[in-house]
């Protein structure tokens, strides 16, 4: 009796084990053989609902592929059921039933190929953004609605809404349920970083009013992007998962206990996580071995160079300038111009990095930006410029948005204040 | 899948066109309808006239009235349509990326209700058999 019991506890576990690792694998291959979400999500649950009474019986040899088995049997028998009433189903039942029995061909790679199918499905260029950003973390990630609303601050009701309409259109404009084709892919593949880099900005900045019932978005953007570096192998794969890491790595330096920002220059480099680093380092090593890097490669590289520092007077700017000048002919911006003229400036001095910055403004770019005006103000500061530094400094003052910034700056034309005769 | 391919394109843009120019596009668009003809996929289309030749009907105060469309004021206009059939919207967007019309200014690209067709057609089947009564 007793050693029933053990066994139906370990059966339990397999399931939850199985559900914890697989389910979302799962769904992806249910929706390929069903060709719709919503029926792949009820045959998943009714899947799992068999196996929680028929595996104490026996456990099948190969878990996954009775669940994709069970499931698909499952939806055609609802389908069956309701399609007395409905001729569009009977059809439907039909067509699933006809597809190939491939379940026990069900392996590592066909349950890959289904979930990167799934991925680039769900951030498909012809649904809106804030689409793509719903269905991934719901559908790809299994989280719930309440948490993606959660996490998003907004109600479930609105993100419902985007998740019905966003598989309304994958099913009536035709979004096919593939990966595309490799001269598509480049193109195809940026969609798809664009949303999982968006979902970790909104967690990283977001991360101050953290709740207890808030999911962290920084960590499911860092697992969907080990789940594409698994899937395929490309540099900007890797470079965007090493640039979320080596963040990551800097989350609680990043802010001080008052919960205003550090500065790179101020913060305690012995409370980064030297973990995640070597991570994000390796990745970075991997990517630029395949010699095809883009602009997150890059910047992840940049990055590194900062982690490598043990103090923020040991940076290795000339390298960070070299990897600038890169990332100017992969995404030739005016922010990134800016951004390299701060390095220039700690490289070669303020003075490099003033004339730098003045080009871009004359340019008349960059005009409303306050962090080009600060970084003007900076520059002007360090090279004894007392009442240009101020001006700038005002600038970026009425420009600058956020409570912390703002703080900054206004700390710094105290300073100066100081200074003036 | 049958798309309704609508082709939006810019007046101003295509009469600010060399003669020459815009005649070679308009040599390669219907060389590529021709080649989406060769492939089985163009089920039809039509080069419209100009929007300032259009007519908008619409009701105002229960009566139908009668204006010179409602949307001229517009950029970009609809200046023909093409009906693609193709395997998905993937296949319909590699397809139409291609089609030189684009240099005149956008596609939109719906795919046709299925279901509401299949409605239509039954409809018009019990309307068109022999009366049974």
């Amino acid at each position: 009796m007793s050693s029933d019991e053990v066994h139906e506890t370990d059966v339990e576990h397999l399931i939850a084990r199985v559900y914890e690792r697989d389910a979302r694998r799962i769904f992806a291959t249910l929706v390929r053989l069903l060709g719709d979400f919503d029926l792949a999500e009820d045959a998943l649950h009714e899947a799992f609902a068999a196996a929680v009474t028929e595996w104490p019986r026996q456990v099948p040899a190969n878990p996954r592929a009775w669940l994709v088995s069970t499931g698909r049997f499952k939806a055609i028998d609802a389908l069956r059921r309701r399609s007395r009433f409905d001729a569009n189903l009977q059809r439907l039942a039909r067509r699933i039933d006809a597809a190939p029995d491939d379940d026990r061909e069900i392996d590592e790679r066909q349950l890959q190929d289904d979930q990167l199918r799934l991925i680039f499905t769900c951030c498909h260029p012809a649904l809106p953004p804030e689409t793509q950003v719903a269905l991934t973390l719901r559908e790809v990630c299994g989280l719930k609605t309440e948490e993606v609303a959660a996490a998003y601050l907004t109600t479930a009701a609105t993100i419902a809404q985007r998740i019905v309409r966003g598989k309304a259109k994958i099913r009536d404009a035709g979004i096919p349920f593939a990966v595309p084709g490799d001269d598509e892919l480049p193109q195809r593949l940026d969609a798809v970083l664009a949303v999982v880099y968006l979902v970790f900005n909104e967690g990283y900045s977001a991360s101050s009013g953290a709740s207890a019932v808030r999911v962290d978005l920084s960590s499911e953007a860092i697992r969907l992007g080990r789940l594409l570096v698994q899937l395929l192998s490309d540099a900007e794969v890797q470079g965007l998962l090493a640039l979320m890491l080596l963040h990551e790595s800097r989350r609680t330096a990043r802010t001080d206990a008052a919960g205003d920002l550090v500065l790179l220059e101020d913060q305690d480099r012995a409370q980064w996580d030297q973990r995640l680093i070597d991570e994000g380092r390796a990745l970075v090593q991997q990517a630029f071995a395949s010699g095809r890097v883009g602009a997150y490669a890059l910047q992840a590289a940049i990055s590194a160079v900062h982690a490598e520092a043990q103090q923020f007077a040991q940076t290795d700017w000339a390298r960070i300038v070299s990897y600038y000048d890169l990332l100017l002919v992969a995404t030739p911006s005016p922010v990134v111009e800016l951004n390299r003229a701060v390095a220039v400036a700690m490289r070669d001095g303020p003075a490099a990095g003033l004339a730098l910055v003045e080009e871009i403004l004359e340019r008349g770019e960059l005009l409303g930006y306050h962090l080009a005006h600060a970084a003007r103000a900076d520059f002007c500061r360090r090279l004894g410029r007392v009442e240009a530094a101020r001006a700038a400094y005002e600038r970026a003052l009425e420009l600058a948005k956020q409570e912390p910034e703002r703080r900054f700056l206004a700390k710094r034309l105290q300073e100066l204040a100081a200074e003036l005769p | 899948m049958r798309f309704v391919c609508l082709g939006f394109f810019d007046e101003a843009k295509f009469e600010g066109l060399e003669p020459a120019k815009a005649q070679a596009i308009m040599e390669e668009c219907l060389a590529y309808d021709a080649e989406l003809r060769r492939g089985g996929h163009f089920a039809g289309g039509d080069a419209l006239q100009s929007p300032r030749e259009s007519v908008a009907l619409e009701l105002k105060d229960g009566q139908v009235a009668v204006t010179n469309g409602p949307y001229a004021e517009t950029k970009e206009q609809i200046g023909g349509i093409l009906m693609l059939e193709a395997r998905d919207l993937n296949h319909a967007i590699a397809l139409m990326s291609k089609h030189p019309g684009i240099q005149f200014g956008h596609w939109e690209l719906r795919a046709v209700n299925e279901e509401m067709n299949a409605m239509i057609a039954e409809r018009t089947a019990a309307q068109d058999s022999p009366n049974q009564s």
